[in-house]
Order: C-alpha cells, then sequence, then structure tokens
C-alpha cells in the first residue's frame, strides 16, 4: 500500500487551523464562540469515539460470520431486525462513527436493511440521546418523537431497500464481504 | 453514559486477552486503522461547524424559526439541522434555548430530526463507505422524515 503523507493527508486539517488564526485576528468572540463549539464536538469525538472503533475490532475478530449470518442476515426477519434497532440504540457516539459499525456488519453478512435499520437507530433512538432530551425537552416531546420515529426508521429502512435495486446492495454488500 | 461504555469495552476487551492475545492485538489494530483513516475528515468537519454554529446566534435561529415561520421555518429548520454537527448533550439544551427565544415547536422538531439523522457535512464520509445512491438516498429520506416528525409534532402536541 502506498503511504500517503501525513501532511497530505490532515492537510485539510491544517488548513481550517490557518482559517482560526485569521478568525482570531478578524473577531476575538467568534473565534471564542468558535473554538468553544469545536472544542465540545473534539471532547466527544477524543472520549466517546475510541470505545467504539475498540468494540468494532472486537467484533470483527470474534464474531463469525454464520452467526452473524444467523442473526442479522436476509433470513433473519423479525429478529434480526430487533438485534438491529438495539444495537443502533444503546450505542453512544456521533453518526459518523456508526459508519464503520455499519460496514464490519455488512463485512459479517448481516442484511442490508438490518443495518439501515441500525443506521437509523443509531442516528435517533440512541438510549443516551433520550436521556438528554427528556431532561431538556420533556417527557411528552421525547416520547411522541421516539413513536414517530420507530416507524421513521422502518419506514427509511424498507423504502431505501426497496428503492435501491439488488444491484446495488449486493454490490454494496460485496464490497464489504470476507473472503 | 460514557462510564458505561468504557466498562463494556474494558470488560470485553479483558475478556478477549484472556482467550487470545494475538486475536486481541489484532483488533486493537483494526480499531486504531479505522479510527485513524477517519480521524483527518472529522477533524476538518468539527472546525467547520465550530464556525458555522458561532456565527449564528441562538436569538436570530430563533427568530427564524419563530412560532409564525410556518412551513418556510420547518424547511429552514430542517435545513440548518441538516448541515450541522453537534454532540446530542448541546444539541437538546440548545434546542430547549431556542424554545424559549421564540422558536415553534414544530421548526424545533424539524431541527432536531434532521440534526439527528440528516448529516451534509459528513455526506462524503458516506458516500465513501456505503456508495453514491445508498447514502444520497438515505439523507434524502431522512430529510423528507423531519417534515413529516415537525407535521405530527405539530398536531399532537
Amino acid at each position: 500500500m502506498k503511504k500517503v503523507s501525513l501532511l497530505k493527508r490532515y492537510r485539510s486539517v491544517l488548513i481550517m487551523l490557518f482559517g482560526y488564526s485569521i478568525l482570531f485576528f478578524i473577531s476575538s468572540s467568534l473565534f471564542e464562540k468558535a473554538v468553544d463549539g469545536s472544542m465540545r464536538s473534539l471532547i466527544e469525538l477524543l472520549i466517546v469515539v475510541p470505545p467504539i472503533f475498540v468494540l468494532i475490532g472486537l467484533l470483527d475478530v470474534w464474531v463469525e460470520r454464520e452467526k452473524m449470518i444467523k442473526l442479522m442476515g436476509p433470513n433473519s426477519k423479525g429478529t434480526g431486525m430487533f438485534i438491529a434497532f438495539l444495537l443502533g440504540s444503546v450505542a453512544a457516539g456521533p453518526l459518523y462513527a456508526a459508519f464503520p459499525v455499519a460496514i464490519t456488519l455488512l463485512k459479517k453478512g448481516s442484511s442490508f436493511r438490518n443495518v439501515l435499520v441500525m443506521l437509523g437507530a443509531w442516528s435517533t433512538t440512541k438510549i443516551p440521546m433520550l436521556m438528554f432530551e427528556f431532561s431538556s425537552m420533556g417527557t411528552a416531546f421525547t416520547i411522541t418523537r421516539f413513536i414517530i420515529n420507530l416507524f421513521g426508521i422502518l419506514a427509511i429502512a424498507l423504502i431505501s431497500e426497496r428503492v435501491l435495486s439488488e444491484q446495488t446492495m449486493l454490490s454494496i454488500s460485496e464490497k464489504y464481504a470476507e473472503n | 453514559m460514557n462510564q458505561i461504555l468504557y466498562v463494556v469495552t474494558f470488560s470485553l476487551l479483558g475478556f478477549s486477552l484472556l482467550k487470545s492475545k494475538t486475536k486481541t492485538q489484532l483488533a486493537l489494530k483494526k480499531a486504531w486503522k479505522s479510527f485513524e483513516a477517519m480521524l483527518p475528515q472529522i477533524l476538518t468537519i468539527i472546525l467547520v461547524i465550530g464556525i458555522i454554529v458561532a456565527a449564528l446566534s441562538p436569538s436570530q435561529i430563533a427568530a427564524i424559526m419563530g412560532n409564525e415561520s410556518g412551513m418556510l421555518g420547518v424547511l429552514i429548520a430542517s435545513l440548518i439541522g441538516a448541515i450541522t454537527l453537534m454532540p446530542g448533550f448541546v444539541a437538546f439544551p440548545l434546542a430547549a434555548t431556542l424554545l424559549n427565544n421564540g422558536a415553534g415547536l414544530p421548526q424545533i422538531a424539524a431541527f432536531i430530526s434532521s440534526l439527528m439523522m440528516v448529516g451534509f457535512v459528513t455526506l462524503p464520509l458516506e458516500i465513501q463507505h456505503f456508495g453514491k445512491k445508498a447514502a444520497l438516498l438515505r439523507n434524502g429520506l431522512a430529510f423528507v422524515f423531519s417534515f413529516v416528525v415537525a407535521f405530527i409534532m405539530g398536531m399532537v402536541l
């Protein structure tokens, strides 16, 4: 594999840092707010995201493909969907951390529909998120939204499965399939 | 919440280590590799979003998404939600502040929904993983869904 230099890979980060230093001179109050905002996302990236990747690594190494196909494969029906929903809901961390999880599931033989359910749950019915929602927005808001989301997640997964041709889904799954 | 994540991760890691050292090493190597592969893009996204969010003040946003703003307000709320990216512990208190500043409930529901489900800035990353068609479709559907959420929340609450 050709090694791309570190400097080149992080070029856009450096450009942004340069942008921040310019911002500092233009408006120090805007700079402070921007730093404050990005620090919070940064903390999430450095504290919440790394354990998720460790879990992905463990899943990749320990869970056998046959097992995953049985649990979440194309013939797993409701059980597979339920597992996918649970998996996404107990998750922590931003949606972008769910992408590598999704890929690992696909690689292990999960169906595309179940991966979409997991992504949906991860994006919007995560339990840690619900806690924040309860405390900020109240019970009625949170529960109503949760119920709507259950249908939404399912609808998005089913519509995506129907719209994406068999071929597209296969090519995505095959891109990652082991062996 | 984070404590639970860490306890679970470390317990499983300990288990794994007891059963096989080489497999555990492999798992950690894979973990680091996929984390580091994402890092430059994520860092850039975080820095971009920091400036975008800083430029928008809560009272400004609340004015755009006000009670009277109607469908246009919902649309704008969804758009703002789609292009921004922030952790939940920031997003929900912000949503509550916006409500207190005069934003309408359906608009806030649309904002939260698309904030959580639609990722405009992470779209390139998603396309890398799932291909253009699947990524655009999921985000498109989620965007439309945020209107449904706004509509129902507006009726029910």
